[in-house]
């Protein structure tokens, strides 16, 4: 087996934003279907609350650089 | 019709590809070092003994170091790389911390022509190492104008230094400068670099290009007051609009107006920054925003403007939170007043972070030419790299640009978010 633990754990973070946001573009469809005439405001919370958890996602990226 | 979409084609996958171009890694060092190596085969026989492990001989040709050239683009440096052997001068402007004595001159006088960025000389014991400035550890090398053999590199724990060699010694090179004691680099320094490098050259062009844009528009407006706006007017006058309906009233509420100067321009300073670190070639190679010193600079004048805006409420809150039993406040008040380290710290990493994964991507993908092409072994490894190359680079990018929108979008949201809860009244 080649490859660090650091790259494991970089996969793990990648893991989580992937669900994280998954779960956020789910939601936003749902809610999207339910009401389609409230589309921006819907599309506006995604898209802010996708970037929060990705920049925690990229932290953990970059630390996984140093270390 | 089929002739235009493939002229078109062809445009976008060598603008895409120029990356590719400024890149010369293998044949033109071998080429150059062969010189170096003939001229000094005496002294690195005679350096030998005092110090083995680095000598001006050519480098044999391992595999693509895709990190390494990945972390060479994106970092700062003293003079931008244009094209194979032109390089574009910045002005150097260094301190010496022990003798308190400024060197200011332009990095072309350390005389890197046709060397790839590596000075010839050593100026008061600075030299230039692929364009950015190093200084030698050793205090008893000669600090005056000296001619260098050549740059190369020590390892030490299997971690490269730099090095030059000079009459045949080896001498090794400090960490790079940092303004923080080396918390994001290799240690403190004997210097401090207050150049104009890449970084602050594309700050000051940012700094122009936007304050001629506003001033513009306000022209514009002054002269056609009641009229319909054009051209320019009115995309800047979307943009100001959706950060203040969408941002600034949302988040601040009823003062939004007198943070509105401090959100524009921080959006619009991020997103320019962000936008043009995406051009691969000149006035657009300087990569700020995916430099950690400038995200802190950024996080740090947002925290100040918010900490100094911050009523008595928010401070309550903080240190004294109403509202919760005593044994809780106890636990609560450490956590909130870590917050207010925290918040800051996060805005910078978040910018940070994801203007540099975005853009080591994009050099990775580069690199995929050489991975594929071997180092100019297969011309059709390399064309097969360049396809794919092609492809995912014009597919990232369209993601970057996105990024760069988000990310000055999320900066500047939490910027008013941050301001809405501390000038919050009571309620």
């Amino acid at each position: 087996m080649t490859g660090s633990i650091t790259a494991l754990g970089l996969g793990l973070a990648v893991l989580g934003a992937g669900v994280g946001i998954g779960q956020i573009g789910g939601r936003a469809m749902d809610a999207i279907a339910r009401q389609p005439e409230a589309v921006g405001d819907i599309r506006a919370n995604m898209i802010l609350t996708a970037a929060l958890i990705e920049g925690v996602a990229l932290i953990a990226v970059v630390l996984g650089w140093l270390g | 019709m089929r002739i235009r979409t493939t002229g078109i084609l062809t445009c976008l996958m060598l603008a895409l590809s120029w990356p590719l171009w400024a890149q010369h890694e293998g044949g033109q060092h071998t080429a150059a070092a062969h010189e170096a190596e003939a001229a000094t085969e005496e002294h690195a026989q005679e350096g030998e003994a005092h110090h083995a492990t680095c000598s001006c001989e050519p480098k044999e040709e391992g595999e693509f170091d895709v990190a390494a050239v990945a972390f060479h683009h994106i970092g700062d440096a003293n003079a931008f790389h244009i094209w194979g052997d032109i390089y574009f001068p910045l002005p150097v402007m260094l301190y010496d911390r022990q003798g308190g004595k400024w060197d200011v001159m332009m990095s072309s006088r350390f005389d890197y022509k046709h060397n790839h960025g590596n000075g010839r000389k050593a100026i008061n014991r600075y030299v230039l190492v692929e364009g950015v400035v190093y200084r030698v550890a050793d205090e008893h090398f000669p600090a005056e104008e000296v001619q260098v053999d050549c740059v190369s590199e020590t390892e030490h724990e299997g971690e490269k230094h730099p090095a030059i060699v000079y009459k045949g010694q080896c001498y090794e090179l400090e960490a790079k400068t940092t303004w923080d004691g080396g918390f994001t680099g290799g240690g403190p320094t004997s210097f401090y670099d207050f150049s104009i490098t890449k970084n602050v050259f594309t700050m000051l062009l940012v700094f122009f290009l936007l304050g001629w844009m506003f001033v513009s528009v306000r022209k514009a407006y002054q002269k056609r007051q009641g009229m319909a706006p054009t051209g320019l007017q009115n995309l800047v006058e979307l943009m100001i609009m959706f950060i203040q309906e969408e941002v600034a009233k949302p988040f601040i509420g009823k003062h939004y107006f007198r943070y509105m100067p401090f959100l524009i321009s921080l959006f619009f300073f991020i997103l320019a920054l962000n936008l043009i670190g995406q051009i691969p070639f000149f006035p657009g190679s300087g990569n700020v925003t995916g430099n950690i010193s400038a995200t802190a600079g950024l996080a740090l004048v947002t925290a100040f403007r918010v900490y100094t805006s911050a009523n008595k409420h928010y401070w309550e809150h903080v240190f004294w939170m109403p509202g919760v039993p005593a044994w809780v406040k106890v636990i609560l008040t450490p956590v909130e007043m870590l917050g207010l380290l925290i918040k800051p710290f996060t805005l910078m990493l978040r910018l940070f972070a994801n203007i540099t994964a975005g853009h080591v991507v994009l050099i990775s993908f580069v690199g995929l030419i050489f991975i594929f092409g071997k180092m100019g072994e297969s011309i059709a490894g390399a064309t097969a790299g360049i396809f794919s190359a092609f492809v995912l680079n014009g597919f990232m990018m369209a993601i970057e640009v996105l990024v760069a929108l988000i990310q000055a979008f999320v900066f500047t949201l939490l910027a008013a978010s941050y301001l809405g809860d501390a000038t919050q009244e009571a309620h």
